[in-house]
């Protein structure tokens, strides 16, 4: 029978466990027989691999991440977009689901404009994006949320379960990039400040476990307080 | 990143109905906290938050030579530093404008409203005066920075207690204070910033608010209603009619805030 | 060396003043912190990893550790001209050297990560409070690192060696007066950074050294303890 190791804060140089069958996961190295964070965090261990979940720092960007980002500057080959990373991203016009003559640009995509796109490739170079798939593109309106990057899957649940209570308790459309900004779209705004104040309060308490239930309750309080 | 334009575009449609982002009235503030006594070196010092947003305030104090046109008051000198370690958008070197605009306008604020009575600050006429240092620190934006110095200022001026001073070897001995307060007015005066997003006006905004205003104007007053300085700021126009709103807005806001701070000052 | 020598606060020889840490004291920042023996306090912001700028700056081949350190005007007795002075801007870069050592940032080229160190009261020992708010702001950034650092000063008073000194104790003038000598050190006991200022023998700085190792530990268990409290399961 596997013990495992129970979910831990751990802050750099500490020991997370001992024993020569232990592996080194992200976040981690091992020197002798001891596994020993690199970073503060939550310990987690899973078939004798030990990891630490980040809980703050920068976006690591993934091939095939849904993002949201503002147009920082127009070249003449496409857009540069921030994603509140460090590393530059690209939209080349190429990755447009139209033909965008290299004079049209600022016509499909402008300056300060917030966009949904897909990441396709990340080098040294920066990382390359398209909008050609469903649910990419230009945002119109709505509100936009910034969150840290690591509390994403906090917002998003298992398969989907707490973006989902929120969506329908709040009758928004809601999308997250994985970057850490969150577009609402509602018939009002109170609703979008609603599915706000959800977001924030999941990032705050991303730590519980239970935290379906305990969003449940928050929901059930704020709508008798409307 | 800058407040996006489709938050900002939502900021404003709200704002119409009368509604702000975090339930605020269009003249209320977000919750005022004033804490003295920050540094025990300064003569006088505050932090004060509003919502998230933190300054620091210190009062300093030295004995000089009095300026040429007015041999018989003490100085007064403001300076503000917007520091790169409260947002992402400044960055080190030397002040740049915003952070000499805080720095002029609390200036401006405190001397206007004659809240310190300088001529009890002179030591020997020609000769001999003291000096007000009030340095103001941003440790973080969340906008709004000059209305919370402008409470700092204050709140530290009114805890700051005078140095002794070795009159006949003409030295300071900081560290041992004297009993005696820097004599201050009885009217405490209050500075507050209204400001234009699309129709409407608001009081106290945040950084995301901050972001999308069009203008601005900066008022020193007392909470009876008597104005003594301001300053309209930023690029965009206003109508006479919205100057009387801000007027309205910031006489009522100027009267709460003082009540506020009155009892946290207790 | 006896231990009935009297300090001007009455501590023991080997009794750092009270400590308190703190994180997430600036919103705005990806990470920051708040250290303080005594009344010296220290509170640092961290911004990054981001892109460097001026590019020039940029090194394609490992990340950058930027640091600043500067004292609030009214943090002292004679009032400090706000802006940058040659002092501080050693501090800053004795500050990164204290903590590149333990820093893991070969896998952000090109990049820097801005620590801002500010002093808001001063009490000595500033340097090393201002040390061990960057370790905290730093780890609380979620920048990898192999090890915390915790840094105290020790003090020779005369012929006394004492631990985290303070102002008084920086002043004093009896014998041979005041040696002042900030030290850094990882918890595994490596030493990451040491100044001296004034007058000792090799044997008297090596049990300098070893009171450093002892009272960093002391230092490090504050600094674990803030972190970890910052997490409470709710």
């Amino acid at each position: 029978m596997e013990n495992k190791m129970e979910r831990k804060v751990v802050i750099p140089g500490e020991v997370i466990a001992k024993g020569g069958d232990y592996l080194p996961g992200e976040g981690t190295e091992k020197k002798g027989d001891e596994v020993i964070s690199n970073r503060y965090g939550l310990a987690e261990e899973n078939n004798r691999l030990v990891k630490v979940i980040a809980l703050s720092g920068t976006y690591q960007a993934r091939r095939g991440n849904v993002v949201i980002g503002k147009v920082e500057n127009i070249t003449f080959n496409g857009w540069v977009i921030d994603l509140g990373s460090p590393i530059g991203a690209f939209l080349s016009l190429t990755e447009v689901p139209r033909y965008v003559d290299k004079s049209g640009l600022s016509e499909v995509l402008d300056i300060g404009d917030m966009v949904v796109a897909k990441i396709i490739g990340v080098n040294a170079r920066g990382i390359d994006l398209t909008i050609k798939s469903r649910g990419l593109g230009k945002i119109d309106e709505g509100l936009i949320v910034k969150v840290n990057s690591n509390k994403v899957p906090r917002i998003i649940g298992k398969e989907g379960s707490m973006i989902n209570l929120i969506k329908k308790e709040a009758g928004c459309n809601i999308t997250v990039g994985q970057n850490g900004l969150v577009w609402i779209r509602g018939d009002k705004v109170e609703d979008e400040l609603f599915v706000k104040r959800a977001i924030l309060f999941v990032t705050e308490k991303s730590f519980a476990s239970g935290l379906t239930e305990e969003v449940k309750k928050w929901f059930e309080k704020e709508k008798k307080n409307d | 990143m800058e407040t996006p334009d489709l938050t900002g575009d939502r900021i404003k449609q709200y704002l119409k109905e009368g509604k702000r982002f975090d339930n605020r009235k269009l003249d209320e503030f977000r919750e005022i906290s004033i804490e003295g006594g920050i540094s025990s070196k300064a003569e006088g010092s505050a932090r004060v938050k509003l919502g998230k947003t933190e300054v620091l305030v210190g009062v300093k104090m030295d004995v000089t030579e009095p300026y040429p046109d007015s041999p018989d008051k003490g100085n007064l000198m403001v300076t503000a530093e917007l520091l790169p370690l409260s947002s992402e958008r400044y960055e080190s070197g030397p002040p740049k404008f915003p952070a000499i605009e805080v720095g002029r306008l609390i200036d401006r604020f405190i001397r206007e409203s004659k809240f310190i009575d300088f001529e009890k600050l002179c030591i020997k006429k020609g000769e001999k005066v003291w000096g007000v240092f009030i340095d103001i620190y941003s440790i973080n934006d969340d906008g709004n920075l000059v209305d919370a110095a402008g409470i700092g200022a204050i709140a530290a001026l009114r805890m700051a207690k005078i140095p002794k001073y070795d009159a006949k070897n003409e030295k300071v001995l900081y560290g041992e204070l004297s009993d005696k307060n820097i004599p201050l007015r009885k009217e405490t005066p209050i500075s507050l910033t209204a400001h234009k997003l699309g129709e409407t006006m608001i009081i106290d905004p945040t950084k995301e608010e901050e972001d999308v205003s069009e203008a601005k104007m900066t008022l020193g007053g007392t909470p009876e209603g008597v104005i003594s300085s301001i300053q309209k700021g930023d690029s965009k126009e206003l109508s006479i009619d919205e100057v009387n709103k801000i007027l309205e807005l910031t006489e009522k806001a100027r009267k709460n805030v003082f009540s506020k701070i009155e009892k946290l000052l207790k | 060396m006896t231990k009935e020598f009297k300090r001007p606060d009455g501590r023991k020889v080997d009794e750092i003043r009270k400590m308190s840490a703190k994180v997430g004291v600036v919103p705005n920042a990806d990470g920051s912190a708040m250290f303080s023996f005594g009344d010296t306090v220290a509170i640092a912001a961290v911004y990054g990893p981001k892109k460097m700028h001026p590019q020039h700056q940029q090194d394609p081949e490992k990340g950058t550790l930027r640091c600043t350190y500067n004292m609030l005007s009214f943090s002292v007795t004679d009032r400090i001209r706000p802006g940058p002075n040659r002092r501080s801007t050693e501090i800053g870069k004795i500050t990164g050297w204290s903590l590149e050592p333990v820093i893991m940032i070969k896998k952000y080229p090109n990049m820097v990560v801005d620590v801002h160190i500010h002093i808001i009261q001063a009490n000595a020992s500033t340097r090393c409070a201002g040390i061990n708010a960057a370790v905290l702001a730093l780890a609380h950034a979620g920048i990898p690192m192999r090890e915390l650092v915790s840094s105290v000063s020790i003090g020779k008073l005369d012929k006394q060696l004492v631990v985290d000194v303070n102002k008084d104790e920086e002043d004093w003038e009896e014998g041979e007066g005041a040696t002042d000598i900030p030290i850094t050190m990882t918890n595994s006991g490596k030493l990451t950074h040491l100044q001296l200022d004034g007058k000792i023998t090799t044997k008297d700085l090596k049990e300098a050294i070893k009171l450093a190792e002892k009272a960093t530990k002391e230092v490090y268990e504050v600094q674990k303890k803030a972190l970890k409290e910052s997490l409470k399961i709710e």
